[in-house]
């Protein structure tokens, strides 16, 4: 997960935090780290080209990226062998 | 510098002529006929060379860039917005039947993506070596210089102006010549806007996954994105000291306008639309009507979840529980963007012309958290007053009212 | 034809009580613009064929989380605004309107470049939704929370232009209005090597000081310069601005009328210039009519340039408006600037631009401690 947490910051340009200042179960979106409607759709991007999981539905983005950790589970359950 | 005018000394505007091309035809006549038979211009791409040629419906005018040259008589190369807005605003200015060599003229328009379908081409030899790729193909890539283009064919040289706030962009170019002509500086303005299909536009939106895979369906509670667009509208806004000396009727007034910023976020409108809404009660307030005056709104609505909700809303409580006929025309010609304040203030003036309110196709079922059912079909209605609204990214959200002469 | 020269006179009235107020500015630019130094005391200088901007910590003017997004271009566009809002003591304007003839290129070179490398696919919609044009005003609006007007224009080296006579549409309609107007313009790597192959630049520079030494070509130039402007009069104006005028592809009789015509207006005889500060370029075949102008009406003024501080962009005249407006506020032409000096001292400042030939435009400052 601090593979994940460096690429979110990463993707997101979040240059003022490092992997260790996000929690595993700490919220993304809303409170917590404040990402908007457009971080989660880099976060698509980024599950595309990093892991070749797809997320086909941004609706589901509330859900897949609610914390790192949600994501990680996320990304296991649909990584491509 | 600074002098007002007074009220009693400023000059109406009116609408002398329109001009339109889009998916659903190249004039105003076909447009009409188009809305006429409910015959939506979605379908799939056939000019535009794309990865994605198979997989987006979009509102592509069915003419090549060749095609339009030819029709046009002009030289070869230039950029398809700028041969989209050659082709409207050539319309507009016959149809105003003014001479506008005779007097104080300008040209005010809007565009988005300006030259972009020709630098996407550059573009990709460019990045393999800077000195590849063709300058033809960027000598037009300013958004400014699609508007030095259509000047130099109308022979315009008096002001010039192009206005870029995204899908507002139009609309605010025909409010800024009604500004110009109220305050007495320009006899004769016209204005509109204009946008290609490109490559750039569709990929961009298609990464913010707003685009529908099918034709869309504004307004609906199913809708799932919007269809992507292209075409060019101008009116040809005139003063009173030109009506009355060039005599003849004017098709409309150009009678209320408003910008104003949601401020909420760079793309998604608030969701109690208030940026939509006091675009809307503002522009009610320059034109002295009230909401009970409105008899057809034509809507923003592209299709995507956010905007409909947000314009719905704001609508709804602006208008409360006695809505005008409405209806979102992108149905037919998909969205337009930077063009679709114009070509939709062409429909506008088109339903005051006819006496008609146009319908919102493929709607099915309206929206649970408003219940708002559009207009489904064609109809011949008392249109006083219509109200256009065009909201774009960055927040800008405008509105304006033309209204029966 | 119509004439130019009868559209224009229409956009001024006879000269009245009232003009247009400079409250506070903020300017970044290729030289020192930014914090409280002296107006140009210390010159950047350097070679090659252009000048970038000298930038502020942006982080003291924009919180990090907003930042993250931004380009350059808005990072110069919003702090810009910023500052000149700070300066004028204002917090949230009535209205936002910017210029810039380039719109946000970076991006829009990141969008495409993506675009082709992956072959349409998988792409990030960040750069593509901060390549609108309408992104610095939309950014401001957003972080000032700003609902009221909100426009953006890009009409080549008319931009900033547009910008003002909107203003002063407005202002003519209520004085009191506090209106937030702008120019930006920004070089990246793309748009320089494109440019270049236009035959835009000088071949060789040593310094951007030598620019108008050799006649071939200008120096590539950006920068982002905002103002904040009322109709109504105050105790800390930097300036009033008198006269504004469009011309596009004009003749040279279009040209030279048209300047008359506006300062008449005002009320002033050509001799009555203090100052001229020219948008001489460096490329002789640009400047002619320009230069001739300047020659046979204003002889008797005092000259200066300032393209050779921050190169030729469309927006360069926001950088002018600046600059006219500090030698106004502070009685005093700065040697970088001045070029023949008739020791006369300086009430007034003309501003006379031109972009390529194809675009000019005039504007009429005055010092607002003469009135006082």
């Amino acid at each position: 997960m601090a593979d994940l947490k460096k690429q979110i910051i990463e993707a997101l340009n979040l240059k003022h935090l490092k992997p260790e200042d996000i929690g595993d179960d700490q919220p993304l979106f809303v409170e917590g780290l404040g990402l908007d409607s457009i971080d989660a759709l880099e976060l698509i991007v980024l599950l595309q080209q990093k892991y070749k999981v797809k997320l086909a539905n941004p609706q589901d983005g509330p859900t897949v990226f609610k914390s790192v950790k949600t994501m990680a589970e996320f990304i296991r359950a649909n990584q491509p062998a | 510098m600074l002098t007002n005018l007074p009220d009693t000394l400023k000059s109406r505007v009116h609408v002398a002529g329109i001009g339109v091309i889009s998916a659903i035809g190249v004039s105003v006549n076909q447009t009409l006929q188009a809305f006429q038979h409910s015959r939506s211009g979605i379908g799939p791409i056939n000019f535009l060379n794309t990865a994605h040629q198979h997989s987006l419906p979009v509102g592509e005018v069915k003419f090549s860039n060749d095609q339009l040259e030819k029709k046009l008589g002009v030289k070869p190369h230039l950029t398809r917005t700028a041969l989209l807005g050659i082709h409207a605003a050539r319309e507009a200015v016959a149809h105003a039947r003014v001479n506008i060599s005779n007097w104080r003229s300008g040209l005010i328009s809007a565009t988005t993506v300006g030259g972009m379908d020709k630098t996407e081409n550059f573009f990709s030899e460019f990045l393999q070596d800077e000195q590849h790729g063709n300058l033809h193909d960027v000598i037009n890539h300013e958004c400014g210089k699609s508007t030095m283009l259509i000047a130099d064919d109308l022979g315009i040289n008096g002001f010039l102006s192009t206005i870029n706030t995204a899908c507002s962009s139009s609309v605010n170019a025909i409010m800024l010549g009604a500004r110009l002509i109220t305050q007495g500086m320009l006899d004769v303005v016209v204005a509109g806007g204009t946008d290609a299909l490109t490559r750039f536009t569709l990929n961009g939106f298609n990464s913010l996954m707003i685009l529908d895979s099918e034709p869309c369906r504004p307004f609906d509670a199913t809708r799932n994105g919007l269809n992507l667009g292209e075409g060019a509208g101008f009116v040809v806004l005139v003063s009173d000291r030109v009506r009355e000396q060039e005599a003849f009727d004017s098709l409309a007034l150009v009678s209320g306008f408003a910008n104003t910023n949601d401020a909420f976020h760079q793309t998604a409108s608030s969701p109690d639309g208030r940026g939509p809404y006091s675009a809307m009660e503002q522009a009610l307030k320059t034109s002295g009507l009230t909401t009970s005056d409105i008899d057809y709104i034509n809507l923003h609505g592209t299709g995507t979840l956010n905007n409909d909700l947000s314009e719905g809303t704001a609508v709804k409580r602006l208008f409360g529980e006695n809505l005008p006929a409405l209806s979102s025309t992108k149905a037919f010609t998909g969205h337009t963007l930077g063009a679709s304040g114009g070509i939709e203030a062409v429909f506008s003036v088109m339903s005051l012309m006819q006496q008609c309110v146009w319908p919102n196709l493929r709607f099915a079922e309206a929206m649970p958290e408003l219940g708002i059912v559009p207009q489904k079909t064609v109809e011949h209605a008392s249109v006083r007053n219509v109200m256009s609204n065009s909201f774009g990214f960055g927040g800008n959200c405008s509105s304006i009212i033309f209204s029966k002469a | 034809m119509v004439s130019v020269e009868i559209v224009l006179q229409l956009f001024f009235r006879k000269r009245s009580t009232m003009a247009i107020y400079i409250k506070g500015m903020g300017t970044i630019s290729p030289q020192q613009s930014w914090g409280d130094e002296t107006l140009l005391s210390q010159i950047m200088e350097s070679n090659g064929d252009k000048l970038t901007c000298y930038e502020p910590e942006y982080e003291q003017w924009i919180d990090p989380k907003n930042l993250r997004r931004m380009s350059r271009i808005i990072k110069l566009g919003v702090t810009a605004g910023l500052m000149a809002l700070k300066e004028a003591d204002v917090t949230n304007p009535d209205g936002i309107i910017t210029g810039t003839g380039y719109g946000c290129l970076d991006d829009t070179g990141i969008f495409l470049t993506k675009m082709v490398l992956n072959e349409e696919h998988a792409l990030n919609p960040t750069p593509f939704i901060q390549s609108t044009h309408n992104t610095i005003g939309g950014q401001l609006a957003l972080l000032l929370q700003c609902q009221h007007y909100n426009q953006t224009y890009t009409q080549g080296a008319l931009s900033f232009e547009n910008s003002l006579l909107d203003a002063v549409l407005q202002l003519q309609e209520n004085p009191t209005k506090k209106l937030l107007i702008g120019g930006a313009d920004e070089i990246t790597e793309a748009s320089h090597a494109i440019q270049k192959r236009f035959g835009f630049f000088k071949k060789e520079l040593n310094s951007n000081l030598e620019l108008f030494n050799a006649p071939d070509g200008t120096i590539n130039g950006e920068g982002a310069s905002f103002t904040v402007l009322s109709g109504a009069a105050g105790t800390h104006d930097k300036a009033s601005i008198e006269a504004v005028q469009l011309f596009y592809k004009p003749s040279y009789a279009v040209l030279q009328n048209g300047i008359a015509d506006a300062l008449t207006q005002c009320g002033i005889n050509p001799s009555e210039v203090d100052f001229v500060l020219s948008g001489k370029s460096g490329d002789e075949r640009s400047d002619s009519m320009l230069k001739k102008a300047i020659a046979e009406m204003f002889a008797s003024s005092s000259l200066g340039y300032f393209k050779h501080l921050c190169g030729e962009y469309p927006t360069a005249s926001s950088f002018a408006l600046w600059l006219a407006a500090r030698i106004l506020h502070e009685h005093h032409i700065p040697d970088a600037v001045i070029i023949h000096d008739t020791g006369r001292p300086v009430k007034n400042v003309l501003v006379l631009n031109q972009y390529f030939g194809t675009y000019y435009s005039l504007m009429l400052l005055q010092s607002c401690r003469a009135t006082l």
